[in-house]
């Protein structure tokens, strides 16, 4: 039985990626690359330019160590902060130590019959949020509304991430900086796309932006 | 030529002797001496350890034992704590609180781990156990203020309350005043686990100035730093206190009062909490520090210099849980001033940074091992690690039973030689003969499954992660470790070879936990089917496994030993595989 030395070094080499190669990092067209503060830095509303492809779902990506192709494309993002391959390191949840805080919120799947739960102050990005969603859904093609040339057909659904917040209105995931989400999210729900014309948000839905 | 009977002594003093028999595992072997042993036994046995909720129904139970008066159950599997198992996936405890209100009135404790408690549980137990002393709710969920209310309001002989690493739903209601002025029987409660409001101070200085004996103390986060002095003194008896924020502007009335207060606690032997700490206030614990014997600094972001001030203090420290931000330096200090130490936690501040933000490599637990001759048990989170210094760390603490090393980012090869830490794990087992619990990370080939089955002898419980190479991995630990009980696997290569050759073993052993490894459905089935004792639990996020080829891997297996059969309280995304299977399922 060999070993086979170094052969096998850890999957990523954050530092010397380029971004544009990695499916789960795109930015708006002139925005600034994302920093491992993810949106808090940048003052504006539409302040942050994570987006994130999320066509998944496809066990045919999976290699032969029971990764797929997302998990570790997802640790090869942002530099300077770690996306998440769900569940590693194996620090227990609910006490985030040397953090303030946690903030659980649950996140529920149209048509799934489950619930989890996540917690935001584990992220520090939309993209490592959406990331981590993409791990623990990995069935659904989670698909963000910035981003609508990368739409996948694969599985014929797609599903949009949104959220409530403290005043009860649902409003679609990537609206605000990332900070603020964070602050006023109570629970995420990943809706199929027909329902999405139905929200409220408090910025006019992208889409409608666009030019 | 006739057999002498075993025995022949009367009731009561068969009786008599079982009552000094009080470990699980003596208990078990009298009961299988003869049957008139396994009679006496079970009306005998008062106190009831059940490691898996599903391996056993409440009625087999109560049928068994009728006379129990404590009870301790444990639901999830180990990796629930790291959020791997959806919501919903079981470890109800209202089945048997439903049971056992019928038969056992006098029932006095219930100890509960990673099980799904509801207020109408908690407010069941209020009303019924008339004798209830001891409720722990260990990393339990489901439950909100308003069911402790019940238990304030109504357990007239309540000891002990801890809700450790509990998730506790805040609904408001100052439930701690339900304690009525007429209680005063505390002696441990434990609310560390609560949120920012869910505690009115009054109450709580009311309720520690009345029980005179209380002994454990553990508030949460929302007590302020100022209250703590004002609490001490109503309670200098106290051996165990965990303070809430221990965070102010540093007044000197403040900090004097504090001292004064920790000074007259002359029976204090451990601490913890310590959320946000200000360095400036931590000499206010000075006059208990030489006393203590445990520390849980896991909440502290304190930097290495005033750890190691503080740790010159505690000369009889035992137990220590602690930040990285202690770096080498700082547990190079502890090795020096504390030579009783038994356990050590070492939490990663900064778990999901890529860069290394301490100064903490394997130096600082090698220092530690060399030099505590006692230390026995270590949590050890590093970002590199070496076969050197795992050897050195075997050769030197043989009388390790606990080794848990997780090295940050997953397949870390050894960062000296670039090899797999294989040889370091193998001299790790080799040489500590009484290890019973171990976790590996790093860059791991079969090898050290070779090792694992040839020497780990007494391990009970592995956990394994990006590890191993092919099914030779698992199929040496099923067939080498003779103590396993407890299995949880994550992202290696094993498969459906090693565990169908070795499906005999599965029943051996509490559980096994697989999660993306390469384990196909055909195989669960097969499982399954096969053996009866055996629930093959398959959890399918994705929709019914038989939607795809037999020889798809699954996403996640979980298989335990149960005389009760399959469950009937599994969420639409977990599937038993049993003889009935394709039946039910068509």
């Amino acid at each position: 039985m060999s070993s086979e030395n170094g052969k096998r070094l850890p999957e990523t080499d954050a530092a010397g990626l380029n971004f544009e190669a990695t499916e789960l990092t795109l930015g708006l067209p002139g925005k600034s690359r994302v920093t491992s503060d993810g949106g808090a830095k940048l003052g504006s509303k539409r302040g942050f330019s994570e987006t994130v492809d999320l066509s998944l779902g496809d066990k045919k990506d999976t290699n032969k160590l029971g990764q797929t192709q997302s998990q570790i494309d997802a640790r090869e993002a942002a530099p300077g902060s770690k996306a998440q391959v769900v569940g590693w390191p194996p620090v227990r949840g609910y006490a985030k130590r040397g953090k303030k805080s946690c903030k659980y919120v649950k996140v529920a799947v149209d048509g799934a019959p489950y619930l989890r739960k996540v917690d935001l102050e584990m992220y520090n990005t939309y993209q490592q949020l959406l990331a981590s969603l993409e791990d623990m859904f990995s069935c659904f093609t989670i698909r963000n509304f910035l981003n609508e040339k990368k739409m996948d057909q694969v599985n014929g659904i797609e599903y949009v991430p949104t959220y409530e917040d403290k005043d009860g209105d649902w409003m679609l995931v990537g609206d605000v900086p990332w900070q603020m989400f964070v602050e006023s999210c109570k629970r995420i729900r990943l809706m199929k796309n027909t329902e999405t014309v139905e929200l409220a948000p408090r910025t006019p839905p992208k889409w409608s932006r666009r030019s | 030529m006739r057999k002498k009977m075993a025995c022949s002594l009367p009731d009561e003093v068969l009786e008599h002797v079982f009552s000094f028999i009080r470990s699980d595992k003596d208990r078990n072997a009298v009961s299988v001496v003869c049957k008139s042993w396994y009679e006496m036994e079970r009306w005998c046995r008062r106190r009831l350890f059940i490691g898996n909720c599903y391996a056993v129904s409440p009625r087999m139970v109560i049928r068994r034992f009728p006379e129990v008066r404590s009870i301790e159950l444990k639901g999830k599997p180990h990796f629930a704590d790291y959020n791997w198992v959806p919501d919903g996936w079981g470890g109800y405890v209202l089945p048997w609180i439903v049971e056992m209100v019928g038969a056992y009135p006098w029932l006095e404790e219930i100890r509960l781990k990673r099980m799904v408690v509801t207020d109408e549980c908690l407010e069941h137990i209020a009303k019924s156990f008339k004798n209830f002393k001891v409720l722990v709710l260990f990393s339990c969920e489901g439950f909100s203020t308003d069911g402790l209310a019940a238990i304030a309001a109504s357990c007239k002989n309540l000891r002990e309350l801890d809700l450790r690493e509990s998730d506790v739903d805040d609904l408001g209601g100052h439930w701690l005043s339900h304690f009525p002025e007429t209680y005063t029987s505390l002696v441990s409660l434990n609310i560390s686990c609560l949120g920012s409001d869910e505690v009115s101070l009054s109450a709580l200085e009311r309720l520690v100035g009345r029980c005179t004996n209380l002994r454990t103390l553990r508030l949460n986060r929302a007590v302020p730093l100022d209250k703590i002095a004002y609490i001490l003194r109503r309670a200098p008896q106290l051996v165990d206190f965990g303070t809430g924020t221990y965070s102010a502007d540093l007044q000197t009335d403040v900090f004097s009062n504090l001292a004064g207060a920790f000074y007259s606690c002359k029976e204090l032997r451990s601490l913890s909490g310590f959320w946000d700490v200000v360095p400036a206030y931590l000499p206010a614990i000075y006059p208990v520090c030489s006393r203590l014997t445990s520390l849980n600094l896991s909440y502290a972001t304190i930097q290495s210099p005033d750890l190691i001030k503080l740790l010159r203090h505690c000369p009889s420290l035992q137990r220590l849980l602690v930040l990285d931000y202690i770096e080498d330096s700082g547990l190079e200090a502890l090795s020096s001033s504390c030579k009783d130490l038994q356990e050590l936690r070492v939490f990663p501040s900064d778990p999901f940074g890529v860069e290394r933000n301490v100064s903490l490599t394997e130096l600082g637990l090698v220092s530690v091992c060399l030099a505590c001759p006692k230390l026995q048990s270590v949590l050890y989170f590093c970002r590199q690690m070496s076969n050197a210094a795992l050897v050195t760390i075997a050769q030197n603490r043989p009388n390790l039973t606990r080794f848990r090393l997780c090295i940050i980012e997953p397949r870390t090869a050894d960062y000296l030689t670039l090899e797999p830490l294989d040889v370091g794990f193998g001299a790790i087992v080799e040489h500590c003969k009484d290890l019973r619990r171990l976790s590996l990370s790093g860059l791991l080939t079969d090898r050290v499954f070779e090792y694992i089955g040839r020497y780990a002898k007494k391990l009970e419980m592995l956990s394994v992660a990006f590890a191993g190479e092919s099914d030779l991995g698992l199929h040496h630990v099923l067939s080498g470790c003779e103590s396993l009980r407890k299995l949880e696997i994550r992202d290696s290569p094993f498969g459906d070879k090693a565990l169908l050759a070795n499906s005999a073993k599965l029943e051996t052993m509490r559980s096994l936990w697989m999660s993306s490894c390469s384990v196909s459905f055909g195989t669960c089935k097969l499982l399954g089917q096969k053996m009866s004792r055996l629930n093959v639990e398959v959890i399918d996020e994705c929709g019914p496994p038989d939607s795809r080829p037999d020889v798809c891997p699954v996403n996640k297996l979980y298989i335990y030993r149960s005389v009760a059969g399959p469950r009937f309280d599994m969420p639409p995304f977990v599937w038993t595989m049993d003889e009935d299977y394709a039946l039910r399922d068509s």
